[in-house]
């Protein structure tokens, strides 16, 4: 029987070990709180929407609609901070931008066209050119220039929302064109969101890329000894400006879905807080905010879980202005919980009950 | 070195960049301005400072300051300078600026209502006419020659004696609120309070901030609809917010406006809203004034 546990505590230790440990840890704490205070939050219905057509909706719904941006930024951030060790705090700012100069584009400058004056791909892809010159300018600023990327973004972080505002002259416009709406929304006939679809695309475009390239190889081993990466024929200044870039496309994706639920945009509140949710998703998923070696799914895991916890508070009519204090309260466990010091502490208690069950099994 | 010597002239330029940005709203009404002074012993514009609150916090206040740029201008006899935070202090410290550059006149949309006092009385002190519009704030008013502010509690009452007139036999309210402890929030949602206290047949299905965010308004709503919880009533204290919260009852099929299962009342009569209103999917808009 003693051995049974001990062969049970190795697969335990293992699994602790294991960095999707805490993430696993955090849906099952959040799953099972809800199904206590009430079933009803797993239930999915299907009905029709005031357009006629059915849609799917449920708590369940609203965590993977809602979660998909973050889950969009935490691809691009995952990398940024694996290569650079550091974070980008201007995607909420700079989804301001992308997402500004895409109703520019759109609308033409003018407040409230009739019909959109260019196709909605063309706005996006000057969203994405929009996005990735911002992100161009942080890995510039960080790559290059070896600034401090918290330093370095802290620029986009205060000018953005004002340039965003500047590109369409103050004015706040609005897309005519209910197509532009399926980003955010639905497709006429198809009961999933499209965030769902979009976000899944962006997982599986980073999973290829991971898969069939030298990106994750090389981001990693910048991101642990930028120097040795040299010596080994990798250009860290590169990758650590691609990581930038990458993320500034994840921006344009994110931005595309912010402008398209509302069809409108504000820039002083678009978006808002987003960097922080982005950052903590990656720390939720275990990666270490000085760098190195990540795993990707366990960022996107992260991602969904914050979505998760908003939707949980919100069903628990926790005021919303409060909803930053509790998610300070998972980043200060979280934060604890990885520190060395606590870490060595859980090692050596592991190590004391690890013999003293050998023992009893001898 | 060479590299220390780039990261300084980077960061010069970077800071440089910074300040071209923040005062790009502005730039029309810098630019005569600094004209307007060197012929200043000439003409006899009257120099005005006028502080107010980010014309992106809302469309009411995009609308407000396109108002006050077409009126303060250089065509119409005023040298105009404009500042904008959502914040005290920082608008405070341009205040004291444009007292030290000696403006004849001094416009202000304070956003928050506490900490005037000593600025206003050097404000006085140096003959400068203060002007209060939009946001009221707590001194004395000796302090200031005119107060021209939303009655915002007048405005709260008014919407609620509204829906009390619809005679519905229960109010079951989702209450969207603005950023907490503005003035506007406070008259809003003071009205409201008051009478939730006390009417029985009122009740506040959940009453949440989302501080004047589309956004955040249509998760708030959607989290309704997910926990089931019945309502007919969406009182939300700004239009973004109501469009936030309609996209929500959209999406899940709640049928909304004139006739409709559920109440829309929303705040400052944007054109877009009240276009929602003709065609009855809102059933309510509070009117604020520079529309």
């Amino acid at each position: 029987m003693s051995k049974k546990k001990s062969g049970g505590l190795g697969k335990l230790k293992g699994f602790v070990g294991n960095q999707l440990f805490i993430p696993f840890i955090a849906i099952v704490i959040l799953a099972v709180v809800n199904l206590v205070h009430d079933p009803a939050f797993f239930k999915v219905v299907l009905g029709l929407n005031n357009a006629g057509y059915p849609v799917l909706s449920g708590s369940l719904i609203t965590i993977l609609d809602y979660g998909s941006e973050l889950a969009i930024l935490a691809i691009g951030m995952t990398l940024v901070t694996a290569a650079s060790g550091g974070q980008d705090i201007s995607v909420g700012a700079t989804i301001a931008i992308a997402g500004s100069a895409m109703l520019r584009v759109l609308c033409g400058g003018n407040t409230r066209p009739d019909t959109i004056q260019a196709p909605i791909i063309v706005a996006f892809i000057v969203a994405c050119i929009v996005g990735m010159l911002c992100g161009m300018f942080n890995g510039m600023l960080v790559a290059y220039f070896k600034i401090q990327p918290m330093i370095a973004t802290l620029i986009l972080f205060t000018a953005g929302r004002s340039i965003a505002a500047w590109i369409n002259n103050n004015e706040l416009p609005i897309v005519p064109d209910p197509k532009f709406a399926y980003f955010g929304g639905f497709i006429p006939g198809m009961p999933v969101p499209t965030t769902v679809f979009i976000a899944a695309a962006c997982i599986i475009v980073i999973a290829l890329v991971l898969k069939f390239t030298n990106l994750g190889l090389y981001t990693q081993a910048v991101g642990i000894n930028g120097s040795s990466s040299r010596l080994n024929g990798i250009n860290p200044t590169f990758i650590k400006f691609l990581s930038f870039v990458i993320l500034g496309l994840c921006v344009a994706v994110a931005a595309l879905i912010k402008v398209s639920r509302l069809s409108t945009i504000n820039y002083s509140v678009i978006a808002k807080d987003i960097e922080m949710d982005a950052i903590l998703a990656v720390a939720l998923g275990g990666n270490a905010l000085s760098g190195g070696k990540f795993n990707m799914w366990a960022s996107i895991l992260g991602a969904y879980i914050i979505q998760f916890l908003t939707t949980t508070l919100y069903k628990f009519n926790v005021k919303s202005d409060a909803l930053a204090a509790y998610k300070a309260v998972v980043v200060i466990i979280l934060v604890v919980f990885s520190a060395p010091v606590v870490r060595d502490y859980i090692s050596r208690m592991a190590k004391r009950f690890a013999p003293a069950a050998k023992k009893e099994a001898a | 070195m060479k590299k220390r010597i780039l990261a300084l002239i980077m960061a010069s330029v970077m800071v440089f960049g910074l300040t071209a940005c923040g005062e790009s709203g502005g730039a029309e009404s810098t630019a005569p301005a600094a004209d307007a002074q060197a012929e200043a012993g000439t003409s006899s514009l009257i120099k005005v400072g006028i502080i107010n609150n980010d014309p992106n916090e809302s469309g009411y206040r995009t609308a407000n300051d396109k108002d006050l740029k077409a009126m303060f201008n250089e065509a119409n006899g005023y040298d105009a300078k404009f500042s904008y935070s959502l914040k005290n202090d920082e608008q405070i410290a341009a205040a004291q600026n444009y007292i030290a550059d000696g403006v004849d006149y001094l416009l202000l949309s304070a956003a928050d209502t506490a900490g005037w006092d000593s600025v206003l009385k050097d404000a006085q002190a140096a003959g400068i006419k203060v002007i209060l519009f939009d946001r009221t704030i707590d001194a004395d008013s000796s302090l200031y020659e005119a107060s021209i502010v939303s009655d915002m509690a007048k405005e709260g009452q008014t919407a609620v004696d509204w829906l009390a007139g619809q005679g519905l036999s229960e109010y079951n309210v989702i209450h969207i609120q603005g950023v907490m402890g503005s003035a506007a929030q406070q008259g809003r949602s003071g009205a409201l309070d008051a009478k939730v206290a006390a009417e029985s047949n009122w009740n506040i299905v959940t009453q949440q901030t989302a501080e004047w965010n589309a956004e955040k308004a249509q998760q708030i709503v959607q989290s309704v609809i997910d926990a089931g919880t019945p309502f007919n009533v969406i009182y939300a204290e700004n239009d973004d917010m109501a469009k936030g919260a309609v996209a929500a009852l959209d999406a899940a099929g709640i049928s909304h406006g004139v006739g409709k299962d559920v109440i829309i009342m929303g705040f400052d009569c944007n054109k877009w809203a009240l276009e929602e209103l003709l065609k009855q999917n809102w059933n309510y808009d509070g009117q604020c004034n520079p529309f």
